[in-house]
């Protein structure tokens, strides 16, 4: 991957544009000058020379990617990644915005950290957006200072990972967060019926003699926050939707409640409990990717409108971490590197769907939860820009890791379509 | 000799290599009846006991099969927690190597970790217990003395009773048995009989007398104490009014029945100790073909020659 400080103009040309925002798709050039969209579709082109012209002939020229969910580890575990090698990471998968989950050393969970994350991450060529933790130190019990935080720049408030178990503080911080209609993001899992689960509890656990996690562990979690959500009037954003319960129970919420979004990861969509046959600690991830009849019905919640976004739960572990029996390896895999591959080969080619449909689950669904700008092929807007070949096969691996850790189950597999270029900020990529 | 390197589970195992490992089995029986009960099989060949989890009988019929088949032995004992807190597995595994071993025992706490060692190093690796997963040379060790008793393991109903949720025996077994033509039901508390049972091919029976009247042989299972009242067994006397091999339940069914028990046993708490020292136990058999099932099954995984087995 080369990445490169714009210096010069640069004209995307003869590209398939999609525009998420305006619903639009036509043929077309995009000029960017001086980090910003200066043209788009039929233009008069500048005369001067030395623009870098990139042909984008049977490529789609759209939004760069937005991720709610990605883990850079800083502060604290740096060795498993920064905010800088998670930036790479990001361009390397088409990503331009995403949000950073607080399960940080310390947590982020005051002010001062969510100022701390955006301090670092202002010059890195992508926008990095802090998310809060809902209680302080992540522990369940108190409220964090949400309204200084929000002002600091937290854009929604979670403490992923750790799944609030208490439904009388869920309720605190839904009621609470109305003050400045931002999301609440839960991990949804019931910690006494996930009890020592490693993995999903199904027929494939039961070969294994793996402890199992059932389905409803998370399944209950999200009804009892829809149901809260509901019930305060405030905004849910329900991550990693795993089970084929907890769609139906979204399914259900959302033809009554319309404040509420969620989202999948394409692990999720792209594997099943069959795939840990061999005990692959790479496989392991919380949620647990379930069975085949859970991924099909994701595949289906996309389909109808259910889910509203991709996000990749980026989760990087270091490879001693997972280099272990499996009760003890990590939780987590990385994905933002392999993000549009698998879900462009599982959507689009396995399951028809219409790219379209895909690049709005990876654009503007995911800007419009967040409040995020997402007018972006408007003319003075920051650039924020991929070129993606649909049609590519190609088979991942290590070299195309931008991650400091490499903790990903795709290395070896064949994946559909490829960003071939990324263009954030004042930044050019290059990956080809 | 075998069409798989390691001894790691029973699933996917094929009947072929089942029947073989029995055959020599028995031969080796044979060999443990007479007055001097080693053969030369596995001279110059170095075999770690690796046992990161308490055992003893399983340890001693290890070590006994390979000083039996004149191998040489060490034996290295590691808790999971000093390892959790220590040396790395994948260190543990890479040391062990290095000192030129041939083939490595292993029994650990965690499923899969017989597979993950022999991803880490090259030596012929061995299950003795894995968790909750497997234990195959149990499940050999059963089959032969089933089919010691009643020369035929095809079409053999055979029950398994208790804690089917936690039990590595139970698993190994039922692949076992269903390679070999034999019919398997499960019987113990519903909350122990994992959800997905059927998928292995088995019935689940929750009625003791029901599958006593049904089978030809009982394999039961170790109640473990710390499961006792941590909302999963009650009591003892709760488990035995369901679930116990008792005189009286079993004098109320008017058939001999064969039991097994895998050990160690509690004594009037899953089994009466007056069933266990009955002559309708084959018990004791299960130990004594414990140690000629693991010859088999080292002497054919680690390279012996057909010719110098029973050689005197």
């Amino acid at each position: 991957m080369k990445v490169k400080r714009i210096t010069k103009d640069i004209i995307l040309k003869n590209g398939k544009i999609i525009d998420p925002y305006n619903q639009k798709i036509f043929k077309g050039d995009l000029w960017i000058k001086n980090g910003v969209v200066a043209g788009v579709g039929d233009f008069a082109l500048p005369k001067s020379s030395g623009m870098q012209t990139i042909d984008c002939t049977n490529k789609i020229i759209t939004h760069g990617f937005c991720d709610l969910h990605v883990h850079f580890r800083e502060p604290g575990d740096d060795d498993k990644e920064t905010l800088q090698t998670g930036a790479y990471a990001a361009l390397a998968g088409g990503f331009t915005r995403v949000c950073v989950m607080p399960n940080t050393k310390p947590p982020i969970d005051s002010p001062e950290s969510v100022n701390f994350i955006n301090q670092k991450a202002k010059n890195l060529p992508i926008h990095i957006h802090p998310i809060g933790a809902v209680t302080k130190n992540q522990d369940g019990k108190y409220l964090t200072e949400m309204r200084l935080m929000s002002k600091e720049g937290a854009v929604a408030f979670s403490d992923d990972g750790l799944p609030i178990q208490d439904g009388a503080v869920m309720r605190m911080a839904l009621e609470y967060s109305k003050l400045l209609d931002i999301p609440i993001i839960n991990h949804a899992e019931d910690e006494c019926l996930r009890a020592e689960g490693l993995m999903n509890e199904g027929k494939v656990s039961t070969h294994l003699g793996l402890a199992g996690n059932p389905d409803l562990a998370e399944s209950m979690m999200v009804q009892r926050d829809l149901e809260l959500a509901e019930f305060t009037g405030a905004k849910l954003h329900v991550p990693h939707v795993s089970s084929k319960k907890a769609v139906n129970h979204i399914k259900r919420m959302k033809s009554k409640y319309k404040n509420i979004s969620a989202e999948v990861t394409p692990h999720h969509l792209f594997f099943n409990d069959e795939d840990l046959m061999g005990y692959n600690t790479n496989m392991k991830v919380a949620p647990p990717i379930r069975m085949e009849d859970d991924r099909k019905a994701l595949i289906q919640g996309i389909k109808n409108g259910i889910i509203d976004c991709i996000a990749t739960d980026h989760a990087p572990h270091k490879a001693e971490e997972k280099e272990t029996t499996f009760d003890l390896a990590s939780f987590g895999m990385i994905g933002l590197e392999s993000c549009f591959g698998a879900v462009n080969k599982i959507l689009i080619k396995e399951n028809k769907m219409k790219i379209e449909h895909l690049i709005n689950l990876l654009t503007i669904n995911p800007r419009n939860i967040m409040g995020f700008q997402n007018d972006l092929f408007s003319l003075g807007a920051v650039a924020e820009i991929v070129v993606l070949d649909t049609n590519l096969e190609w088979i991942f691996s290590r070299e195309h890791i931008e991650s400091k850790s490499i903790n990903s189950p795709y290395i070896g597999k064949t994946l559909k379509g490829k960003v071939v270029h990324t263009i954030s900020r004042d930044f050019v990529t290059n990956l080809t | 000799m075998l069409s798989q390197k390691h001894f790691l589970s029973l699933k996917g195992y094929i009947k072929e290599d089942i029947d073989k490992i029995l055959e020599t089995a028995f031969q080796f029986r044979e060999v443990l009846d007479r007055p001097i009960k080693k053969v030369p099989s596995l001279q110059g060949v170095t075999i770690v006991n690796l046992f990161f989890e308490n055992s003893t009988r399983t340890r001693i019929s290890f070590e006994l099969a390979q000083k039996r088949l004149s191998a040489d032995t060490v034996n290295f004992s590691a808790s999971s927690s000093s390892l959790k807190k220590g040396e790395s597995f994948k260190d543990t595994a890479q040391n062990i190597m290095a000192m030129k071993i041939d083939a490595v025992v292993m029994r650990h706490p965690t499923p899969g970790s017989p597979k993950l060692l022999a991803e880490f190093i090259d030596a012929t690796i061995i299950n003795a217990g894995d968790g909750t997963h497997e234990h195959p040379t149990q499940a050999i060790l059963d089959m032969m003395s089933l089919k010691e008793k009643f020369g035929n393991l095809r079409g053999l109903k055979v029950g398994i009773i208790g804690d089917i949720s936690h039990s590595r025996v139970a698993r190994s077994n039922i692949y076992g048995l269903l390679i070999m033509g034999a019919e398997v039901t499960v019987c113990g508390p519903p909350n122990l009989i994992p959800r997905y049972i059927n998928d292995l091919g088995v019935k689940v029976n929750f009625n003791l007398n029901e599958v006593i009247e049904w089978a030809d042989a009982l394999n039961i299972l170790r109640i473990q104490k710390e499961r006792m009242g941590r909302s999963l067994v009650p009591s003892v006397r709760e488990y035995r009014s369901a679930f116990g091999i008792t005189l009286d339940r079993l004098k109320s069914h008017k058939k001999e029945i064969v039991i097994m028990h895998p050990g160690p046993m509690n004594r009037g708490v899953e089994i009466d100790g007056a069933i266990a020292d009955s002559d309708q136990a084959i018990i004791l058999n299960q130990v004594l073909n414990g140690v000629a099932s693991r010859m088999a099954i080292l002497f054919l995984l680690c390279g012996g020659q057909p010719t110098e087995m029973v050689e005197k």
